[in-house]
């Protein structure tokens, strides 16, 4: 009889775990990071050391992080969210995640990142922001005498038949920002027509929007199309990747910060929040071997870093292509007139 | 007698926590002692009769009452089945009202509105439950049981009774739970207005449904793909693991150990790895396709990407849980049987085909359920080679990371996936049905084991070692990787990476664990050491009690132990954060969330491995212990657990190795304090940097095959007092 007991001791033990709860909140910052995991333990590590404050950090992807965020709206574990391209930081914005903050850093920023926050009543603010673009595999280029390509109409050229990979728009915002350039700079119609018959050229939409440029990396694939700072860390890791951005005018993301609502840590979140915005804190992206472009001014661009001069930018607009009905219905049309077709 | 002394035992343990722990969860954690002196001045730290009295929470009143009514029952001299009755309705009341008021009220006051309108408004705030609480809810639990056995259910049997509580208690808590939370909202729409017509809405859209890929023109939806590759993993995981179950047991082969240990490799091997071997060997760039271009010319193709990749991926992933569940089985036909069939004449191959194969029936139809299961909630193959070819796993993981954000969807296509899983389950019990499939008794000696025909024979040898010779090249070439400086492009010699992982310094203060992987190599190693046993232990119980005993929704708590499996990891992350991220239990963010992750995660597959070898085993050596007077716990302690050693080790090895390598399931529980090793990894592959990835996962298969060996090593084997089996093999 008394080996009941034995059955619920199980239950106990777990018990017991429950209550090694983390220690409590002061001077504490709990950071949720989307980018490279270098560059936020280097972000992490040096705010530590100018404030004295305990950073806590978790590195995810952007969605990864925003469906979190969401999880835990009714009680917030996070305080700041550090990076990741800037359509889910809108997302959180206009579902009321993250918290109004005006940094007095905003003077010395680049125009597109002061952008990124009034287009989000205030609410997030860029932080980076990287071009779309070709990534290619120049041995692969080489072996089928192709020429590398330079314009999105290169792109429909017979030599690339099969040979193209992109992310699929329904689960990439890589894949969204390249739809939505192509309808700013053709107009809708003609932009659809030019998926349609870039799709002969597609061998896959690929899940996830960084796996394209891994795959001209290792030679699956022998065009791309991807930010080109992703080419930049591929091809320092020694493989034969050249990226170039389309000569009609090409979209970019807006790498982005914000806090979130209702965190544990407010002060201690808006102070790493003006930190981040320094161009000594910037710095440590290139440190990292990251090569977008950072928002404050003063920031030295390292030299390996594509040039925004050297590229010719639309004028994208994140408020209009930012919102979620917008996106619903660019990508449910892509997925009925384009994704639904036959695999050539 | 001594029936009072159990239910005075847990009265008085619920009473003690309710007055000397604190009720709620503490911030500091229980070990930091601060709440000793506030028992009852602390709004903080103040136990269940402190909140009560000195703080007002006058809804904690009927719980603690409970208890001490508990007490006096206990006490009085009365009737077992009069002091049954009184027990279970004074803790039932303590139970549903703890329940009540630990859902109704929160951080805010009353959860619902209705709530508001009916009662006023609260002032006081909930936060999650702490220790005494929680003693106090098990206690309350403990107490139900005991009046059930008290008043004659379970075979008036309190050992059975506690552990039917324990099982279904912890699977509602940690697994139906979070599940039906999660799935509520395919009903929902996006600010959780109900709207069940969504559903429908959701689930027959022309994406998930469409048949053109069989037509010709275009693809078919993800339904349709998830269950033509789960039906093929099945089917080939199961017809792998017999063959290699059939070599391993009853052939002279001669290299048995090597082709066992061969096959738990794949299960060891954290997620991405297989992946990214065979683009490596497959792939555009691999080395077959480098290779036939060179020789004769034959252009490279693309051939790995899509439903071929996965299906191989997965056939080399999920064999070896097919064989594991299989070797038991095949172990444990008594070969009487087959002597008889031999006697009257029969040939091995109809012996074989009419007997053997025939016994094995449970074994197979639960090794295709498992193979079945495994890949529709199989998230990393179909992401890394998958391509095009998009299964509900990956729809549902993009759905709630990816551009769409939907969860609503996620949980519709979530819905469909359980359904699936629903099915295959009753096919499977329609399949092994009633019938008695017992060879293991108390009979003395039951013969030799017959070797297997020529035909089975050879047929099982030319389907598992090429499958095996494939596994060895993969293995060669993801060893290889993590000592080149660049996988698949600088073949360079190098320790780097495992120096970048692993590096050791040597200070004036001692040792420094200066690599980068050693804290979430550490954290890893706990957490899943603290869960395997729990998981072993809990899936074994929980087997056991589906096998051999009769009570009231057995079959609900069979179907409710393979749910958690049949949810794709994301679900269960994501489910896990909405449903523990809030009180009454609140526990994202500590180390106890991933543990129990863990554990109800990876327990069906202890369940079935153990359902399949205790249905071999005859009741009457049950029925033998409990005529010499043994009781329930004494039977399964001394009778079944010696006999159910492989299972055993089955399910400690599985419980370990998945939760070293599980990904998608904790990518949402682990924080920066409790890093796993797999996310870890993950992170590097995303990277880019193979090198120290594929390092790090050769560190974690080292691992991993230690552990798994010193589980077989205390474990140790089954012995059934049959012969050595002499098997000469065929001709030999």
């Amino acid at each position: 009889m008394r080996t009941a007991t034995a059955g619920i001791a199980s239950f106990l033990a777990l018990g017991a775990l429950a209550f090694a709860t983390p220690a409590s909140a002061q001077g504490v910052l709990n950071v949720y990071c989307s980018v490279q995991v270098e560059w936020c333990t280097l972000i992490a590590n040096e705010f530590q050391k100018a404030s004295g404050i305990k950073v806590s950090m978790t590195q995810k992807g952007s969605g990864e992080t925003i469906a979190q965020l969401k999880a835990e709206a009714q009680n917030p574990k996070g305080d700041v969210w550090f990076g990741g391209t800037g359509d889910p930081h809108l997302q959180a914005a206009e579902e009321g995640l993250t918290e109004v903050y005006k940094s007095p850093k905003m003077g010395e920023l680049h125009p597109w990142a002061v952008k990124q926050n009034t287009d989000s009543g205030g609410k997030t603010v860029g932080i980076y922001a990287g071009a779309l673009g070709f990534g290619f595999n120049t041995e692969l280029l080489a072996k089928k005498n192709a020429k590398a390509p330079a314009c999105w109409a290169d792109l429909l050229k017979p030599e690339f038949k099969g040979e193209i990979q992109m992310a699929n728009p329904n689960s990439s915002g890589t894949a969204y920002v390249a739809i939505a350039t192509l309808v700013q700079l053709m107009g809708e119609e003609k932009a659809f027509e030019y998926l349609k018959k870039m799709h002969a050229n597609i061998n896959a939409y690929t899940r996830s929007g960084t796996a394209p440029m891994k795959a001209v990396a290792r030679g699956e694939t022998m065009v791309s199309i991807s930010f080109v700072h992703d080419g930049v860390t591929e091809a320092l890791a020694g493989f034969p990747v050249k990226t170039a951005t389309p000569c009609e005018g090409t979209g970019y993301e807006i790498g982005s910060m914000s806090i979130v609502k209702g965190a544990r840590n407010m002060a201690n979140a808006k102070k790493f929040y003006d930190w981040a915005l320094t161009p000594e804190a910037q710095n440590l992206e290139a440190q990292a071997k990251q090569f977008q472009v950072p928002s404050n001014k003063a920031t030295p661009l390292p030299p390996e870093a594509p040039k925004f001069a050297d590229m010719k930018l639309i004028d994208y607009d994140q408020a209009k292509y930012g919102k979620s009905a917008e996106r619903k219905r660019l990508i449910a049309r892509w997925d009925n007139e384009v994704g639904a077709l036959p695999k050539p | 007698m001594r029936m009072p002394r159990v239910p005075l035992a847990w009265s008085a343990a619920g009473l003690l926590a309710a007055v000397a722990l604190p009720w709620y969860a503490l911030q500091e954690g229980l070990d930091s002692g601060v709440w000793l002196t506030g028992l009852w001045a602390s709004e903080d730290y103040a136990s269940g009769l402190g909140q009560l009295i000195a703080h007002g929470r006058w809804w904690l009143a009927p719980v603690l009452l409970a208890l001490a009514a508990s007490l006096v029952v206990s006490l009085l001299p009365l009737e077992r089945e009069r002091r049954g009755s009184l027990l279970l309705l004074a803790s039932g009341i303590g139970l549903v009202l703890f329940v009540a008021q630990a859902l109704g009220i929160g951080l805010r006051g009353w959860t619902a509105d209705w709530l508001n309108v009916l009662l006023g408004e609260l002032e006081a705030r909930q936060v999650g439950i702490g220790a005494g609480g929680a003693l106090v809810f098990i206690a309350l639990l403990s107490l139900l049981s005991i009046g059930l056995a008290l008043r004659g259910s379970f075979g008036g049997d309190a050992f059975v009774a506690g552990a039917v509580t324990t099982v279904g208690a912890s699977i509602v808590l940690f697994t139906a739970w979070p599940i039906l939370r999660i799935l509520l909202q395919a009903f929902q729409d996006g600010d959780g207005a109900f709207m069940p017509a969504l559903v429908i809405d959701r689930l027959a859209a022309e994406k998930i449904w469409s048949l053109r890929c069989l037509t010709g023109g275009g693809r078919c939806g993800v339904a349709w793909n998830t269950l033509f590759l789960a039906l093929g993993c099945g089917a080939g995981t199961t017809a792998l693991g017999l063959a290699f179950a059939l070599i391993v047991t009853r052939t002279s082969f001669a290299y048995k150990k090597t082709l066992r240990v061969l096959t738990v490799l794949p299960i060891i091997t954290p997620p991405f790895v297989i992946g990214l071997a065979l683009i490596l060997v497959f792939g555009r760039s691999g080395l077959v396709n480098q290779f036939l271009e060179w020789s004769m010319g034959v252009p490279s193709t693309r051939w790995i990407y899509g439903f071929q990749g996965v299906f191989l991926a997965q056939l080399l992933a999920f064999t070896p849980v097919a064989f594991l569940v299989l070797i038991g089985v095949v172990e444990g036909v008594s070969p009487t049987l087959e002597e008889a069939s031999q006697t009257l004449r029969a040939d091995r191959w109809a012996t074989f085909s009419t007997v053997s194969l025939p016994l094995m029936r449970p074994g197979l139809a639960n090794a295709f359920l498992v193979g079945f299961i495994e890949s529709i909630a199989d998230f990393g193959n179909p992401i890394v080679l998958g391509g095009d070819y998009g299964v509900l796993s990956t729809e549902i993981y993009f759905a709630v990371v990816g551009a769409q954000l939907d969860y609503g969807r996620a949980a519709a296509l979530a819905l469909l996936l359980l359904v699936f899983a629903l099915g295959a389950f009753f096919l499977q019990r329609h399949v092994v049905g009633t019938r008695s499939y017992a060879t293991i008794s108390g009979k003395g000696d039951s013969g030799l084991p017959t070797p297997l025909p020529d035909r089975a024979r050879r047929a099982a040898q030319w389907i598992a070692l090429p499958w095996a010779g494939i596994t060895l090249l993969l293995y060669g070439f993801a060893f290889v990787g993590g000592l080149v400086k660049v996988w698949g492009r600088d073949y360079t010699p190098t320790l780097d990476h495992y120096a970048k992982a692993f590096a050791i310094e040597r200070s004036a203060d001692g040792l420094i664990w200066s690599g980068a992987a050693w804290n979430s190599f550490w954290t890893t190693v706990k957490l899943a050491a603290i869960a395997a046993p729990l998981t072993a232990a809990l899936g074994l119980l929980a087997a056991w009690l589906l096998v051999r005993q009769r009570f009231a929704g057995r079959a609900t708590l069979e179907f409710a132990t393979m749910l958690s499996f049949a949810v794709p990891g994301t679900v269960i992350g994501v489910a896990y954060v909405f449903a523990f991220n809030v009180p009454p239990i609140e526990i994202t963010g500590t180390a106890m969330i991933i543990v129990l992750c863990f554990i109800f995660r990876n327990m069906p597959v202890g369940v079935r491995a153990g359902m399949a070898a205790m249905s071999q085993i005859d009741r009457s050596l049950d029925e033998a212990s409990l005529t010499l007077r043994g009781r329930a716990p004494q039977t399964l302690i001394y009778v079944v657990l010696p006999l159910l050693r492989p299972a055993i080790v089955g399910a400690l090895v599985y419980g370990f190795v998945r939760a070293v390598t599980t990904v998608s399931a904790v990518v949402f529980l682990v924080t920066a304090e409790y890093e796993l090793a797999t996310t870890y990894i993950i992170l590097r592959v995303i990277n880019g940097d193979y090198g120290l990835a594929i390092a790090y996962s050769c560190a974690l298969i080292v691992l991993m095959l230690a552990v798994i060996l010193l589980i077989q090593f205390l474990v140790g084997e089954r012995r059934l007092g049959r012969r050595a089996p002499q098997i000469q093999g065929g001709r030999a």
